[in-house]
């Protein structure tokens, strides 16, 4: 039967190594590209403080955790960061909404060009990382507790007798689960409700909207809740997945901007295809790629090296080669967002 | 007030300012501040090139940075001969083939016809190409890093003096500013900004893990100085005896050990303050030279069309002005003037430490200096640069002080006290945002905003 075990073998290794990490890493990225392309296609401008957004609120959901777990409360095999995590996401929309209030709302009615609002959002940058910095400090720190893993390595192999264990954590599972949910209830939202059909209007023409009489206050607060909740979410379940550190949150704003734009900005839809574009290049590109040759490919013919296409240290290189080639060969992204 | 008035009351008061640290702390550190106040100057100077004339939003000043800090290694260190025998001749190859790659892709793209045929054929040169490349380049990298690894690993330099690493660091920069440029510029300043922004984060990734290069996080120490060395002064005649005529009314009132004793004092505080006096000085002479061109272009013909770019792109290009091919202009020279800033902060600190580039600190920063101080301001970006730097540095110190008197009444091993002490640093960060957004609104010029030279039929009256 090695025949057929031995390209079964190669699957799950791929199964394991690319397509869960890739998978829970795009649901992350998708749902912070949302929250960008959503303040993009409402107030129009990119929110270079998209990061420090996904940091603070993950840093308060973190101290609720704390604080959660030293009275005792636990979620049994969930983390308890998810009970935390309302509290985070309350936070975090009062934080961006008092932004809005102080910062933003002068230069958007003053009409000001995008590029000052990106450098006001450059500010907000330095406030937030400020704060996040002086709160929890810029160290790594975890949070998961509970079970680690769903589908543990060695309780598969013994289930299907290969030689290849697949695991499946808790924090990626959880993280395509809340995804896959959020995204849906966020295409009823904009789909189906009033609201959310007001914001669809407005970002489509700003002008016309006011015409037929939609608030563009409300508009624009039910966006900075919105972003924030996604940003939230997705913050807390990328440092569940890996761990918490506020630079490495910063760092997340490229693959974010990548994913928004390879979908096209402005557009939710791409906002999560481009999560996974991303995500999937990235996680492919930097992969080892030995092992599952070994499997497939007769003992002669076998690689010495570990053909792997890029180094993990560029994984940055990535993000910004996927926004080279759509900058070049179709700027609109997938799904036709706004020419930028 | 004259904007000339405010320009020299501003720098009197940032003279004033630093010389006060020069009394109250040191003069060391007084010189120590003014040293990064003019490289960052240098740096400010560069974005208001990019952003003051032409409205290019660059936020990866960072990678021009860190570019310009490679060349100081490339050019100033010493040739490691063994590493050149033992890999350099893999390394060339795979360079070769890249460029070949690069021309095929090219000449592919430009003479066959556009369709999806082209498009296959251009990404199987890119695979082939790359693989033909890492063939060659992967037993170099391992071959030159093999060689004596805790000291060099990499290829050395080419051993000339660190100060000719300047004008490399410029070209340098330039040459990335170029390669950018042709993707990013004309679409939206928004799009040029993520692009910019990827870049930078690129070129770190770079310069971190090529080892070869400029051996990466291992860093490169003990770079040679266009300066003297304190040691050197320390033991020469002519300073010893520079010191002592200075302060000669001081050593009078004491005699034989004592003297001798405060005399050695003497010299070895003043062996550390000449040596950063001539730094200062040698970057006080780049500074006026990049800072008198910059004034001049900004007033000459293509000053005003740049301004004119800036205010209005559809009625520039109506006029016929190329506004794709001025920015990627604008951008380059920009970029070389951070590249050289650069250089010169790598010859300051005397390493190369890839990993102490943080975009917080050679990014935003920068931009900082140039909003508050004035865009499209020369003299405004260099005040901004030495008003902001001297924040940067002094806010710590103060943000200690101030929570350590406001926490004063708490318990000396008090949990929150020390917490706050402890993030004291981070303040600053606060502190910078808080400046740029009360700037950004409430002064949108900047302290020394942009004086525009209107004929006498449209002069409007001074606000």
């Amino acid at each position: 039967m090695t025949f057929l075990t031995e390209p079964l073998n190669a699957l799950i290794l791929l199964a394991n190594f690319v397509l869960m990490p890739a998978l829970s890493y795009g649901s992350q990225l998708a749902l912070g590209a949302l929250g960008v392309t959503l303040i993009f296609g409402i107030l129009r401008f990119a929110n270079f403080a998209h990061g420090e957004i996904m940091a603070f609120g993950t840093m308060v959901t973190i101290l609720v955790t704390w604080g959660l777990q030293s009275f005792g409360v636990s979620l049994g095999p969930l983390p308890t960061a998810l009970l935390a995590m309302p509290v985070g996401i309350v936070a975090t929309a009062l934080f961006c909404v008092v932004t809005d209030r102080v910062v933003y709302r002068y230069y958007r009615d003053r009409k000001s060009p995008p590029v000052v609002l990106v450098i006001a959002s450059v500010g907000v940058m330095f406030i937030m990382n400020g704060i996040v910095r002086f709160i929890i400090g810029p160290d790594d720190q975890r949070f998961a507790d509970g079970e680690r893993f769903i589908v543990k390595a060695r309780d598969f192999k013994e289930l299907t007798g290969m030689s290849e264990g697949l695991t499946i954590k808790v924090s990626q599972g959880l993280t395509i689960c809340v995804a896959v949910m959020l995204v849906i209830a966020l295409f009823w939202f904009l789909q189906k409700t009033r609201t959310g059909k007001a914001m669809r209007a407005f970002s489509d023409n700003e002008d016309l909207a006011l015409l037929s009489g939609i608030n563009p206050d409300r508009v624009v607060l039910v966006t900075w809740i919105i972003a924030a909740s996604l940003a939230t979410i997705a913050g807390t379940l990328y440092g569940l997945d890996k761990s918490f550190k506020p630079f490495t949150y910063f760092q997340l704003l490229l693959p974010i901007f990548a994913a928004a734009i390879v979908g096209g900005i402005g557009q939710p839809i791409g906002a999560i295809v481009g999560g996974y574009v991303v995500a999937f290049s990235e996680v492919m590109l930097t992969y080892a790629y030995k092992k599952f040759l070994v499997y497939l490919l007769p003992e002669s013919w076998q690689p010495e090296t570990l053909v792997q296409l890029l180094s993990t240290d560029y994984k940055f290189a990535v993000s910004f080669l996927i926004l080279v080639v759509v900058l070049l060969i179709r700027p609109t992204g997938i799904f036709r967002g706004k020419v930028l | 007030m004259n904007h000339r008035v405010r320009a020299g009351l501003s720098f009197a008061v940032m003279a004033v300012l630093l010389a006060f640290v020069g009394f109250s702390q040191s003069w060391s550190v007084a010189l120590a501040i003014l040293n990064l106040c003019l490289i960052s100057s240098i740096m400010a100077l560069g974005v208001n090139i990019q952003w003051g004339y032409a409205g290019l939003f660059n936020v990866g000043i960072m990678g021009f940075a860190a570019l310009g800090g490679a060349a100081a290694v490339i050019v100033s260190k010493a040739p490691v001969t063994e590493a050149w025998r033992a890999g350099g001749g893999y390394l060339l190859v795979a360079l070769l083939v890249s460029i070949g790659t690069l021309a095929a892709v090219v000449f592919l793209h430009r003479r066959l016809p556009r369709g999806p045929a082209t498009a296959l054929a251009i990404t199987m040169t890119i695979v082939a190409g790359y693989f033909a490349a890492r063939f060659f380049y992967e037993p170099g990298v391992s071959a030159i890093e093999a060689v004596n690894p805790a000291k060099t690993g990499y290829l050395g330099g080419l051993g000339l003096p660190i100060i000719l690493s300047w004008a490399v660091g410029g070209v340098f920069a330039a040459g990335a500013a170029w390669i950018v440029g042709r993707v990013a510029l004309g679409l939206r300043s928004d799009y040029f900004a993520i692009a910019t922004l990827g870049i930078s984060e690129i070129i770190i990734a770079l310069m971190k893990h090529e080892d070869w290069l400029t051996r990466g996080v291992k860093n490169v120490t003990g770079l040679p100085r266009p300066v003297p060395y304190e040691v050197d002064l320390q033991s020469s005649e002519w300073f010893i005896s520079m010191i002592e005529s200075l302060n000669g009314g001081a050593l009078s009132t004491l005699s034989g050990d004592a003297r001798a004793d405060a005399l050695h004092k003497l010299v070895i505080d003043g062996s550390s303050i000449f040596v950063k006096l001539c730094y200062a000085g040698l970057f006080l002479a780049v500074l006026a030279l990049i800072l008198g061109l910059s004034m001049r272009a900004l007033h000459s013909p293509w000053g005003r069309m740049m301004r004119a770019i800036r205010d209005n792109e559809i009625a520039a290009s109506a006029m016929g002005k190329n506004v794709t091919a001025r920015h990627r202009q604008v951008f380059i020279i920009g970029s070389a003037v951070v590249g050289i800033a650069g250089a010169m902060l790598t010859t300051l600190d005397g390493q190369f430490t890839p990993g102490t580039y943080h975009p917080l600190r050679f990014t935003f920063l920068i931009w900082v200096m140039v909003i508050v101080g004035g865009s499209g301001n020369n003299l405004g970006s260099v005040l901004g640069a030495f008003v902001i730097w001297f924040f940067w540095i002094e806010a710590e110190p103060l943000g200690l002080w101030l929570i350590d008197t406001g926490t004063a009444w708490m318990d000396e091993d008090s949990a929150l006290r020390n917490h706050l002490l402890e993030s004291a640093q981070h303040m600053r960060l606060l502190t910078m945002g808080v400046i740029l957004l009360l700037v950004m609104r409430f002064s949108p010029g900047g302290i020394l905003p942009e004086t525009v030279r209107h004929t006498k039929s449209d002069a409007k009256p001074p606000d």
